[in-house]
C-alpha cells in the first residue's frame, strides 16, 4: 500500500515453495520489511505463515525467487544468518528436565554467547520475563506462559538484530499474553529489535506497527494496520437484541442476511460488518468505529468467496428437560497433597453453552476431565444428565460427545474411516451408521477431505473432530480449547455451529482462552488456583471489570481484573479460605 | 452382547486399518522376519560341516594310512597341514589354523598288527567349548568305527556289546530341524508384544485415547480390541515361518496344523497378554518400547531355544516357567518334529493359558484403576 521502504532488513521477491504436488505454500510472495518496529503477519490457517518464516531464517530453500535477509541469503549465509536472527517457532523446544538457567546456558553455549555478554544480558532477559525466582526451576515444571516467555528469553540470549516469532501467544491464557505483549513491545521501542512475527489473535495485529496479510500463499495486503482498518469504514454497526432474543440468536440471524460479511456478539450487543459502506444499515442499529477485525474481515471477503455455510441440523434433537443437565457442587479434585479444583459449583441448563476460563493451571483441565467421566472427583457431587459419570459407566458416557484439545483423530485413517469407526464405537450399526456418517459427511464439509487425516488442514481436523463427537447426537457435548490456533475464519464458522447446535437443546461445555468468544457463551465461570472467582452472564462478569470513562471493558480486561484481583486478595492473607464469587 | 462384539470388531478394524495403510509398516512386519528365518535356517546351526584339523602322524603304516584315510573321507574332515614336529602342530592350533589335531604315534600300526591297543591322540582347540566337544564327538565317531571294521577285517570278534544309534524325529540330528520350527515363536514373540504394549501408548501419546475413554467403549473391550490384531499379525508372522521352514528349508511336518495353531493362539495370546501389561504401565510409546525389549532379551535367551533348560541354574529353570516362549518353541517342535497331540501338549498349553488368564486380568485391573 506504501512505496516500499528504504534499507530493508528483509526483502523477499516472488518467493515460492511447494510441498509435494499439492497447492503451493507459497505462490510468489514479495515483501520488505523495514528495520525497527513490530511486523505482524496474519492469514488464514494454510495461508504459509510458517513456511515464509522458516524460509527467511534459513531452515527451507525456496523453488524460486530470492530472499534476502540482512543483505544475505538465508541458505548460503546461514553461519551468517544464524548470529543475527533467532527464531522462536510454535513449539520452542526447551528442554522440559532442565532448568530455567540451564536452558539459558545451553542456547547461549550454542551461540557461542561469551561470558561477560552473558553476565550483561541474562539480568536483562530474568529481569523482562520475571522468571528470576524460576531461575532454579525445571523447565517442564513451568506453566504454559511462563515457557513461552523462557522460549522468548532463550531466543534472546545471542542479542538478535531481527526476531521471528510463530504464534508465540496461542494457547497462552490473557495474563500471560498481555506479559509477552509487553516484553515485545519493550523489545521494539526500547532495544530498536526488529520483529516479525505471525499471529491468529486479530487485537494483536492491531497493536503492531506493519501488518502482512497472507491468504493461500499470497500477500493480500501490506501496510500499517489502520490502513486495513479503513477499509471497513462506515460498514460497521452495533445492535442491542430485543428482550426475548439472545445476542447469539440476532448475531445467527445477521449472519444469514446477505447484506451482513461479519457478526460477532460484543459486550452483550452483536457488532455487524455490512458489505457495502453507507448502505442499508440493518433496522435499529447504531453505527460504530471500525476495528482492525473488522477490516480484515472485509478483506478476506473481497479476496474470496464466503463459505457456504448450511446451519447444522439434527435429525432427533435432545428432548426438552426440566432442570440442571449439568449439576456440580463442591466439586474436589486432589492429586495427592496439591488441590487442583477446590470446591467448584455450578448448573448448566438444557441449551445452555458453558464457558470455563481460566488461566493456565486454574484448574479448569482437571474440571473438565471431572466432567467427562476420565477423572474420578475426590469429593463433591457431580451429576451429568442426571447421571453419576464416573460410576455410571458406558450409559452415561453414550450421551456425551467430546473434542478434545488436539483434535484427537486417528491420522493414518481418513476422514469417513474415523467416522466409522467413532460410529460403531458409539453402538450406531447399518443403516442408521451409513445415514449418521453421510449426515456428518454433509454438515461438517468433509465430503472433499481426501487422504489421511493427519494430512488434513487444520480447519478440516477441526470440522472432522467435531462431526465425529456429534454422531450418535449426544445430549451434552465438550469441547477442550476447540479454537486454539483457528484462524478468525474458522473460530467464526465454529461458532456459529455450537450456536446452532445449543439453540436444538444440546447443552455445551467449552473451555477457552480467547476471551471474545466468552461472549458467546450463555454462562460463564472464571477459575483460577483450583478455585471459582467468578461466574454468571458474559454481561454479569463483564460488570466486574473497572469502568474507564465510557469505554465498554471487555471480557478480557474482566478477566484479567478478576483474577488479579483474587491473586492480590490471596497474598495479602494467604491463610483465610478464599470464597467463591 | 452384539454391540460389545461390534464395538471390539470396529476398534480390531480400526488398528488393522492403520497397520495395512502404513506400506512400511505391513514390510517391517513381514520382511525381517522372513529374512531372520532364512538367515537363522542358514546360521544358527551347531553342526559341524568342516572341521580343519592338522595331521602329526610319526606312522606310515597300513593301519595309520587307513585310519587317516577314514578321516579325509567323511567329508567333515579337511586336513589343512601334515606336520613332522610337535611344535608345528602346537602353531597350527594356537594359530586357529585348525580346530582339532591328530596325533598318531610310531608305533601305532605295528601294535595293531600285533593284536595291541594302540593309542591315537586328539587335541582340540577349547577356546570354543562346544565347537572342540562336537569336534571331538565326530572324531571318536570316525575311531570306533575305525575299529569295528579293522577288527572285522582281521577276523576278531566284534565288541561284547554294541551301540545301535537311532535319533527320532530328526534322524541325522539336523539341528537345523529343530532350530526353525523353533523359530517360529521366537520370531513372533517381539513383534506381538510390541504391538500390543505401543498401542494402547500411542493412542495416549495422540491424546486419542481419552477420546476413546469417552465412548460407551469398556475398558475390556478396548483390550479385547487391541488385543486381537496383535494376535492377527502374530499368527500371520508364524504362518510366514511356518511356510518358510517346510517350502524352502523342506523341513517335513509331522503334526497336525490344527494342534499347532491352537498352541499359537495361546501364545500369543499370552504374548499379547504381558504386552498390554507393558502398555498399561507406560505413558510414552518410548516406554513401552524400551519395556518390550527389556524382556525380550531373557524371555529368548532362557528359552531353551539355544541352551538346554536342564542346564540352567535352578532359579532361572523357575523364570522359565513365566517364559511363554518356553512353552510355544516346546510345543512347536514337538508338532512340528514328532506329530505330538494336546494330551501330550498339555503341560505346555496349560501354562501358556495361565499366563494368557493372569496378564490379561492384570492390564484389564490396570487400565480400570489407571483412570482414577
Amino acid at each position: 500500500m506504501n512505496s516500499p521502504p528504504p534499507a530493508a532488513l528483509l526483502e523477499c521477491r516472488e518467493v515460492h515453495k511447494s510441498f509435494g504436488p499439492r497447492t503451493p505454500a507459497l505462490a510468489g510472495v514479495s515483501l520488505a520489511v523495514s528495520a525497527g518496529g513490530l511486523n505482524a503477519l496474519i492469514g488464514p490457517d494454510g495461508a504459509g505463515k510458517t513456511t515464509l518464516m522458516r524460509l527467511i531464517c534459513g531452515l527451507l530453500t525456496a523453488e524460486r525467487g530470492t530472499v534476502r535477509v540482512l543483505g544475505f541469503d538465508p541458505v548460503r549465509a546461514a553461519q551468517r544468518i544464524q548470529e543475527r536472527v533467532s527464531y522462536m517457532p510454535q513449539k520452542f523446544g526447551l528442554y522440559e528436565d532442565l532448568t530455567v538457567r540451564e536452558n539459558l546456558d545451553l542456547y547461549a553455549d550454542l551461540h557461542g554467547v561469551s561470558a561477560a555478554q552473558r553476565a550483561q544480558r541474562y539480568p536483562q532477559l530474568l529481569h523482562m520475563t520475571d522468571l528470576r525466582r524460576f531461575e532454579g526451576r525445571l523447565a517442564g515444571r513451568l506453566s504454559g506462559g511462563m515457557k513461552q516467555k523462557l522460549g522468548l528469553a532463550c531466543t534472546l540470549v545471542s542479542s538478535p538484530q531481527l526476531l521471528l516469532l510463530d504464534e508465540p501467544t496461542v494457547g497462552v491464557d490473557p495474563l500471560s499474553r498481555r506479559e509477552l505483549w509487553q516484553i515485545v513491545h519493550h523489545l521494539v521501542r526500547d532495544e530498536g529489535l526488529t520483529v516479525l512475527m505471525s499471529t491468529a489473535y486479530l487485537d494483536e495485529a492491531e497493536r503492531a506497527d506493519r501488518v502482512i496479510v497472507l491468504q493461500s500463499g499470497r500477500v493480500l495486503a501490506e501496510g500499517a494496520p489502520q490502513g486495513i482498518t479503513r477499509l471497513a469504514a462506515g460498514r460497521t454497526f452495533k445492535l442491542t437484541p430485543a428482550a426475548p432474543e439472545s445476542a447469539r440468536t440476532l448475531q445467527a440471524r445477521l449472519l444469514a442476511s446477505s447484506t451482513v460479511i461479519d457478526a460477532v456478539p460484543d459486550a452483550g450487543a452483536v457488532r455487524c460488518v455490512c458489505a457495502q459502506p453507507d448502505g442499508a444499515a440493518p433496522a435499529g442499529s447504531t453505527p460504530v468505529a471500525p476495528r482492525f477485525e473488522d477490516g480484515f474481515m472485509v478483506l478476506l471477503r473481497q479476496r474470496s468467496v464466503p463459505e457456504a455455510l448450511t446451519d447444522i441440523l439434527l435429525a432427533h434433537p435432545p428432548a426438552a428437560a426440566s432442570g440442571a443437565v449439568i449439576e456440580v457442587r463442591d466439586l474436589v479434585k486432589r492429586f495427592g497433597a496439591f488441590t487442583a479444583v477446590d470446591r467448584v459449583s455450578f448448573t448448566v441448563g438444557r441449551g445452555e453453552i458453558f464457558g470455563l476460563l481460566g488461566p493456565n493451571g486454574a484448574g479448569k483441565t482437571t474440571t473438565f476431565r471431572m466432567l467427562c467421566g476420565l477423572l474420578a472427583p475426590s469429593g463433591g457431587v457431580l451429576r451429568v444428565g442426571g447421571l453419576d459419570v464416573a460410576r455410571a459407566g458406558d450409559a452415561a458416557r453414550g450421551q456425551l460427545g467430546y473434542v478434545a484439545q488436539k483434535f484427537s483423530l486417528y491420522g493414518p485413517l481418513t476422514a469417513r474411516e474415523n467416522l466409522e469407526f467413532f460410529a460403531s464405537a458409539y453402538g450406531l450399526r447399518g443403516a442408521a451408521r451409513r445415514a449418521r456418517i453421510d449426515w456428518a459427511m454433509r454438515q461438517f464439509e468433509l465430503l472433499e477431505a481426501r487422504g489421511a487425516a493427519a494430512d488434513l488442514p487444520g480447519g478440516f481436523k477441526q470440522r472432522l473432530a467435531m462431526a465425529a463427537a456429534l454422531l450418535h447426537e449426544p445430549r451434552i457435548l465438550f469441547l477442550d480449547e476447540p479454537t486454539s490456533g483457528a484462524d478468525p475464519l474458522a473460530r467464526r464458522a465454529f461458532w456459529r455451529r455450537i450456536s446452532a447446535l445449543a439453540d436444538q437443546g444440546v447443552t455445551v461445555v467449552v473451555t477457552t482462552h480467547f476471551m471474545q468468544e466468552a461472549e458467546y457463551c450463555d454462562h460463564i465461570v472464571i477459575m483460577d488456583a483450583g478455585r471459582v472467582l467468578a461466574q454468571g452472564t458474559p454481561a454479569q462478569v463483564r460488570a466486574l471489570a473497572p469502568r474507564h470513562g465510557l469505554v465498554e471493558p471487555t471480557m478480557e480486561d474482566a478477566f484479567i481484573a478478576v483474577v488479579e484481583r483474587a491473586r492480590a486478595a490471596e497474598a495479602a492473607a494467604p491463610a483465610a479460605p478464599a470464597g467463591a464469587a | 452382547m452384539l454391540t460389545s462384539i461390534a464395538r471390539v470388531a470396529a476398534l480390531a478394524r480400526k488398528e488393522l486399518l492403520a497397520v495395512l495403510k502404513d506400506r512400511r509398516a505391513l514390510l517391517s512386519l513381514l520382511v525381517p522376519v522372513l529374512a531372520q528365518t532364512l538367515v537363522f535356517g542358514y546360521a544358527a546351526s551347531y553342526d559341524l560341516n568342516q572341521v580343519p584339523y592338522v595331521l602329526w602322524s610319526r606312522d606310515s603304516g597300513e593301519a595309520a594310512t587307513a585310519l587317516i584315510a577314514r578321516f579325509d573321507g567323511t567329508g567333515i574332515f579337511r586336513r589343512v597341514a601334515t606336520v613332522a614336529r610337535e611344535r608345528d602342530m602346537r602353531a597350527a592350533i594356537d594359530e586357529r589354523r585348525a580346530l582339532l589335531a591328530i596325533g598318531i604315534p610310531p608305533d601305532f600300526s605295528r601294535r595293531l598288527a600285533a593284536g595291541r591297543p594302540a593309542e591315537v591322540q586328539l587335541i582340540a582347540d577349547g577356546r570354543n567349548s562346544n565347537t572342540a566337544s562336537t569336534a571331538l564327538g565326530y572324531a571318536q565317531a570316525v575311531i570306533s568305527s575305525f575299529n569295528a571294521h579293522w577288527r572285522a577285517a582281521h577276523g576278531e570278534p566284534g565288541p561284547p556289546a554294541r551301540l545301535t544309534e537311532r535319533a527320532w524325529y530328526n534322524p541325522n540330528l539336523l539341528s537345523r530341524w529343530d532350530m526353525v520350527p523353533g523359530l517360529i515363536g521366537t520370531l513372533t514373540l517381539l513383534q506381538t508384544m510390541l504391538l500390543a504394549a505401543m498401542s494402547v501408548a500411542r493412542e495416549r501419546e495422540q491424546g486419542t485415547f481419552d477420546q476413546l475413554l469417552v465412548t460407551p467403549i469398556r475398558p475390556a473391550e478396548i483390550m479385547a480390541g487391541k488385543a486381537l490384531p496383535a494376535m492377527l499379525i502374530g499368527i500371520a508372522q508364524a504362518t510366514g515361518v511356518l511356510l518358510v521352514a517346510q517350502l524352502w528349508f523342506r523341513i517335513p511336518f509331522e503334526g497336525s496344523f490344527a494342534v499347532l495353531y491352537g498352541g499359537l493362539l495361546l501364545f500369543v495370546l499370552a504374548a499379547v497378554g504381558i504386552g498390554l501389561v507393558l502398555s498399561a504401565l507406560s505413558y510414552t510409546m518410548q516406554q513401552a518400547m524400551l519395556y518390550s525389549f527389556v524382556l525380550l532379551m531373557p524371555f529368548t535367551l532362557l528359552s531353551g531355544l539355544t541352551t538346554p533348560i536342564a542346564n540352567m541354574p535352578r532359579v532361572l529353570q523357575y523364570f522359565t516357567r513365566m517364559n511363554p516362549l518356553r512353552y510355544a518353541i516346546d510345543i512347536a517342535q514337538r508338532v512340528y518334529l514328532e506329530g505330538a497331540g494336546v494330551r501330550l501338549l498339555l503341560p505346555d498349553l496349560w501354562p501358556l493359558a495361565l499366563i494368557a488368564v493372569v496378564t490379561l486380568s492384570a492390564a484389564s485391573w490396570m487400565f480400570r484403576h489407571r483412570l482414577q
